[in-house]
């Protein structure tokens, strides 16, 4: 294993069973439409897909040719058509049309329309309303849980987040109640469940109603996971809108890894074509992968060490390293060389845009000073027309850090923004002060007490500026003050020694522990909530912070070890880091549900309204 | 590779914290090299033979048999289809998954998604309508007609709410009077499946004169929140104004009108679009950024008819040595101020193409004005009008040096356009004062790329801003 894990950390459940349950439903579900038929993918579901299955197995089911679901009209000549979708108006228009110009052209042939990972009645109305429902078959293929490392299972719905923390749309919530109830039917029932935010209770809801209806499914069986932990996105945006410096985390944000692979280009393999490469944390050349390169040097000296040592072998001895243990050093070797070009490139990419004084300014802003210089920072990246996304991460940053922006500074930054990259980004704006992310601090939201008896005192006109100056003085965020109740940036004497993380800020150059992931550690400690009620009230939580630990009795001390913890709306490679370091501390090992594997850039895709 | 569990232990401690925090920059990029030196060298004992690869990847870079692979192919011509299937068919036999073996009759797999059997048989009513559902993995299409038995017209609020989140077949349509509906959606709100409260919505809508349906929904905000969802999805964008205005969501409504603006491609009417926006009732300061871009895009379909025909008549030289890459139209403000000072610069200010009347009219900050004045001219080679950026003239008559951003700004834009070494020396020395370190290399770079002669001679007048 790449981590060295205390020897007493649990193991891990085996997750490839959900691989193969995906398989076969859909086997299944493929075969219930029998005989020759072409096979309509949704783009989105093209790598998960990739990962459980693969065109033979498609092949073994009659599906005869592959499309890709876009907006072009598709010609296929089979007489059954399969489509394999995500519950979306689109999609559906998509269907209709095909079958409506079918019908006009006087063609039968057979439509079947699976759902993943579930039907909505919305798609069903709109089937109705193009006058083809009962025409096509509906299905649902309830592949919700892509094991995408040992211990992250990703349920791979960015458009969660969207839906519901930008438009309060509450369907996946029974997706996710679902994965859970499987979860449970197939590793146990979970003995110790917390959670905060709304969206996790209302899960949490769903998922508690889903047991009891099927009663019995799980009583008995011995629980294989102690803990249970869902975390609702809003409660750390923070964490998320932060540049990622642990490896994973800046592959991501640099190359963006899809469904666990990564795409790295000519650039990265120089050579003219790009390869696809699988990352994954514990796999034997994934170990390689996610080495840093002042490593690789002295492992490929090692190695070759290692192969002159071979040389007293004796013939098979020496056929069989070659064909074994040669073939793994070349993939080996391959592998350290792709992701050397990945460094090189992230190094380039990184240096052209000052990355060491992006860093300081979102460490300045983690921390509440220079907030000026900060401003005037990010003015400037706006004034220079740095990438769109990058800049309105750093606003945000700057808002959820400041409660708020101040007017003044909200507005001028919103119109440099309109101006450097386009009028229509109003809408964007709009969303994102709806969902929290951006917003301008209301005046007198930050008079106390005493600055309004102090205004009581004077003019109206004085009171305005007066409020003004205690505005631009109150800088007593929510943030702020949970940051501070929480030690979330650590006091360092001298330097950081990185190579020796003392905490899991290691995964911010020890600046800043992620709060989510101290919310977490916190609550584990004292298997609730008790004595972080002042968190939870900052966090405007307070009726949305639970704990659940009713079934304790038959949890052996290695399960209760293990820990599920759900993020719902996506977490971040550097979030996943830094709880696998905390697991390593304490002897726990994290299991990761997520809705997606989330970063920066695409929390800020989903709230614009502008296409690229 | 059989490291030791210390040794793994440093692997990991020694690389992963470490390497990416770039305040050592150089250093690490000299070990990068290093280690890319070693890889290579590798190589001495891992010939290079290419078939043996990392994972089968096409020409596009997609592994071969995978599905995104698999989809491109069909895409391709069908000439080389049935090859490529052949090709195909061979190199995935080598698949790891063992073929399953097909069941006899659709039953087998059917049963083996099941949890629980059941008894072929008839099941009592009882049975029926506590409605335990067999632990189904599969969907509900392989379950024999006779489950559906358990259909009712009569079910209460919770049961139907049940029965919809479970995906079954149900007829809403008993739920005729106002309190049934309102039971029903408040239910489903309960229930917390935004699904089903879609669902129950849907009906609401078709059986609810609008007024009553808004009327009810103002005092439910989850379900009006589901809904004002359902109708941007579907694009009911009229009842969606509607709804807004009878909520007197009034800056919702304008937002709602003014996104439309996006589906319309053609210029002109988008203008005409825009321009109806313009009264709409948006706060404040949002309606002078309509008013804005309403008058940008005025500006710019003047400019790009003007400078089209300027272009096509290839008599301006301006034109014809650097000719335009892509139009004007409905880019952002800040880039129709650098076309303009690339292309316009000396235009009068009552031209509506000229920077100055740009600025003034958009009300530009200077800043933001320099800066891209600055890259246009820079990219010119026009080092006198970058100079006369920064000159002012005092009320005395003596010429000072200002910029309204830092100067490693400007010498990092110089920098990138090669300018001359006089005037980089020039601004070089402000640098020095406001304690950011130049680019290294810059007086290299400034050498070697500098072939104009322009000098800079008002050094001992600077004045720091």
């Amino acid at each position: 294993m790449a981590f060295p894990h205390r020897p007493d950390a649990p193991e891990l459940p085996d997750f490839s069973m959900l691989k193969r349950l995906a398989r076969d439903q859909l086997i299944y579900l493929l075969e219930q439409l029998p005989g020759k038929k072409d096979l309509f993918i949704e783009a989105d579901l093209m790598s998960p897909l990739d990962r459980i299955a693969n065109v033979s197995i498609l092949k073994q089911h009659e599906v005869d040719k592959l499309y890709k679901v876009e907006s072009k009209p598709a010609v296929s000549s089979s007489e059954q058509l399969c489509f394999l979708v995500r519950p979306r108006i689109k999609n559906m228009r998509y269907i209709a049309n095909l079958v409506n110009a079918d019908k006009l052209a006087g063609r039968t042939r057979k439509y079947k329309v699976i759902f993943s990972p579930q039907k909505f009645y919305a798609c069903e109305m709109v089937l109705e309303e193009e006058g083809i429902y009962g025409d096509v078959s509906c299905d649902e293929w309830a592949f919700s849980l892509l094991p995408l490392d040992v211990d992250l299972l990703s349920m791979e719905l960015p458009e969660f987040f969207r839906d519901y923390f930008l438009e309060g749309d509450q369907r996946w919530i029974n997706t996710v109640a679902q994965a859970l109830h499987l979860l449970s039917t197939l590793y146990g029932p979970f003995p110790n469940c917390y959670g905060i935010g709304r969206c996790a209770k209302m899960s949490y809801e769903l998922w508690r109603k889903l047991e009891d209806e099927e009663d019995g499914e799980t009583k008995g069986r011995r629980p294989e996971i102690g803990h249970i932990f869902l975390l609702d996105r809003d409660m750390d945006f923070v964490t998320a809108l932060c540049s990622q410096v642990v490896y994973e985390g800046l592959v991501d944000d640099t190359f963006r890894i899809k469904c666990g692979s990564v795409d790295f280009g000519p650039e990265v393999t120089s050579s003219d074509k790009s390869l696809k490469v699988l990352l994954n944390a514990e796999d034997k050349n994934g170990r390689a992968l996610l080495l840093c390169c002042r490593y690789t040097g002295e492992a490929g000296r090692r190695k070759l060490q290692f192969c002159v040592r071979r040389r007293g072998m004796d013939i098979k001895q020496m056929k069989n390293f070659v064909s074994q243990e040669l073939k793994g050093l070349k993939q080996e070797h391959r592998l350290l060389s792709l992701h050397i070009g990945a460094c090189e490139s992230i190094m380039k990419k990184k240096t052209k845009q000052d990355f060491q004084e992006l860093i300081k300014t979102e460490h300045a802003l983690l921390e509440g000073f220079n907030i000026r210089e900060s401003t005037s920072y990010i003015e400037e990246h706006i004034d220079r027309q740095v990438s769109p996304i990058e800049s309105l991460r750093l606003m945000c940053l700057l808002s959820i850090t400041e409660n708020g922006l101040i007017p003044k500074d909200y507005r001028s930054l919103k119109t440099q923004y309109l101006q450097s990259y386009g009028p229509e980004h109003l809408l964007t704006f709009s969303n994102l002060r709806r969902a929290g992310l951006l917003t301008e601090q209301a005046p007198g939201d930050t008079l106390t007490a005493v600055e309004s008896k102090v205004s009581k005192l004077v003019t109206d006109k004085a009171a305005g500026k007066i409020t003004d100056a205690f505005s631009s003085l109150a800088k007593r965020s929510n943030f702020r003050a949970i940051s501070k109740k929480l030690n979330l940036i650590p006091r360092v004497d001298g330097e950081y020694d990185l190579k020796v993380p003392r905490d899991m800020a290691y995964v911010f150059s020890g600046a800043y522990v992620p709060l989510s992931c101290r919310i977490i550690e916190q609550v584990l400690e004292r298997r609730s909530w008790q004595g972080l009620d002042e968190v939870v009230r900052l966090l405007n939580c307070s009726e949305l912070a639970f704990t659940d630990m009713t079934r304790e009795d038959k949890a052996s001390s290695e399960s209760l070890r293990l820990i599920l913890v759900v993020f719902l709306g996506g977490c971040t490679f550097s979030e996943i880091s830094a709880l696998r370091f905390l697991g390593r501390e304490k002897g726990y090992r994290f299991i990761f549900l997520t809705t997606a594997v989330t970063n920066s850039a695409r929390l800020m895709e989903a709230m614009s309204e502008v296409k690229a | 590779m059989n490291r030791t569990k210390g040794d793994e232990e440093e692997y990991w401690n020694s690389s992963k914290f470490k390497a990416f925090t770039f305040d050592d920059e150089d250093d690490e990029l000299s070990q990068l090299k290093e280690s890319k030196r070693a890889v290579n060298s590798l190589r001495d004992f891992v010939d290079d033979d290419d078939d043996d690869d990392l994972e089968r990847v096409s020409w596009g870079g997609e592994p071969v048999g995978s599905i995104s692979w698999s989809i491109k192919e069909t895409a391709g011509t069908s000439v080389s289809n049935h090859e490529g299937r052949e090709q195909l068919k061979s190199r995935n036999s080598f698949s790891s998954y063992a073929p399953l073996p097909k069941p006899t009759s659709t039953y087998s797999l059917s049963s083996f998604f099941r949890g629980r059997t059941r008894p072929g048989s008839f099941q009592s009513l009882s049975d029926a309508l506590s409605d335990t559902p067999a632990k189904s993995y599969a969907p509900e299409l392989g379950r024999p007609k006779g489950e559906y038995r358990d259909y009712s017209n009569d079910w209460s609020p919770s049961d139907t709410v049940r029965r919809l989140r479970k995906g079954k077949v149900c007829s809403l349509e008993r739920f005729r009077s106002l309190q049934d509906k309102l039971q029903l959606l408040e239910e489903a709100v309960s229930m917390h499946d935004g699904n089903v409260i879609t669902a129950v919505l849907i009906f609401l809508k078709r059986t609810l004169s609008k007024e009553i349906l808004f009327r009810e929904l103002e005092v439910r905000q989850v379900a009006l929140r589901h809904l004002i969802h359902f109708l941007k999805e579907i694009g009911d964008q009229k009842l969606l104004l509607d709804l807004f205005r009878f909520l007197d969501r009034t800056e919702e409504l304008a937002l709602s009108h003014y996104r439309e603006h996006l589906n319309i491609q053609d210029p002109e009417k988008r203008k005409e679009f825009l321009k109806t926006c313009i009264g709409l009732p948006f706060s404040a300061e949002d309606s002078a950024h309509i008013q804005d871009h309403y008058t940008l895009l005025e500006r710019q379909i003047i400019i790009e008819a003007n400078d089209r025909h300027l272009e096509a008549a290839g008599q301006t030289e301006m034109f014809r040595k650097h000719p335009r890459k892509a139009s004007i139209l409905n880019m952002p403000l800040v880039t129709t101020l650098f076309y303009s000072c690339f292309y316009h610069y000396t235009e009068a200010e009552g031209t509506f193409s000229s920077p100055v009347n740009l600025k003034k009219t958009f009300k530009i900050p200077d800043k933001q004005y320099v800066l891209t004045a600055l890259a246009a001219r820079a990219k010119l080679r026009a080092w006198h009008d970058v100079d006369a950026l920064f000159t002012t003239k005092n009320w005395l008559g003596y010429t000072k040096k200002r910029a309204p951003i830092g100067f490693h700004r400007v010498v990092e834009i110089l920098h990138k356009n090669s300018a001359p070494v006089q005037s980089s020396v020039f601004y070089g020395s402000e640098n020095d004062k406001s304690e950011v370190p130049l680019p290294t290399d810059i007086t290299g770079v400034c050498q070697s790329g500098g072939r104009c002669g322009h000098k800079v001679e008002l050094s001992h007048q600077v004045q720091v801003p």
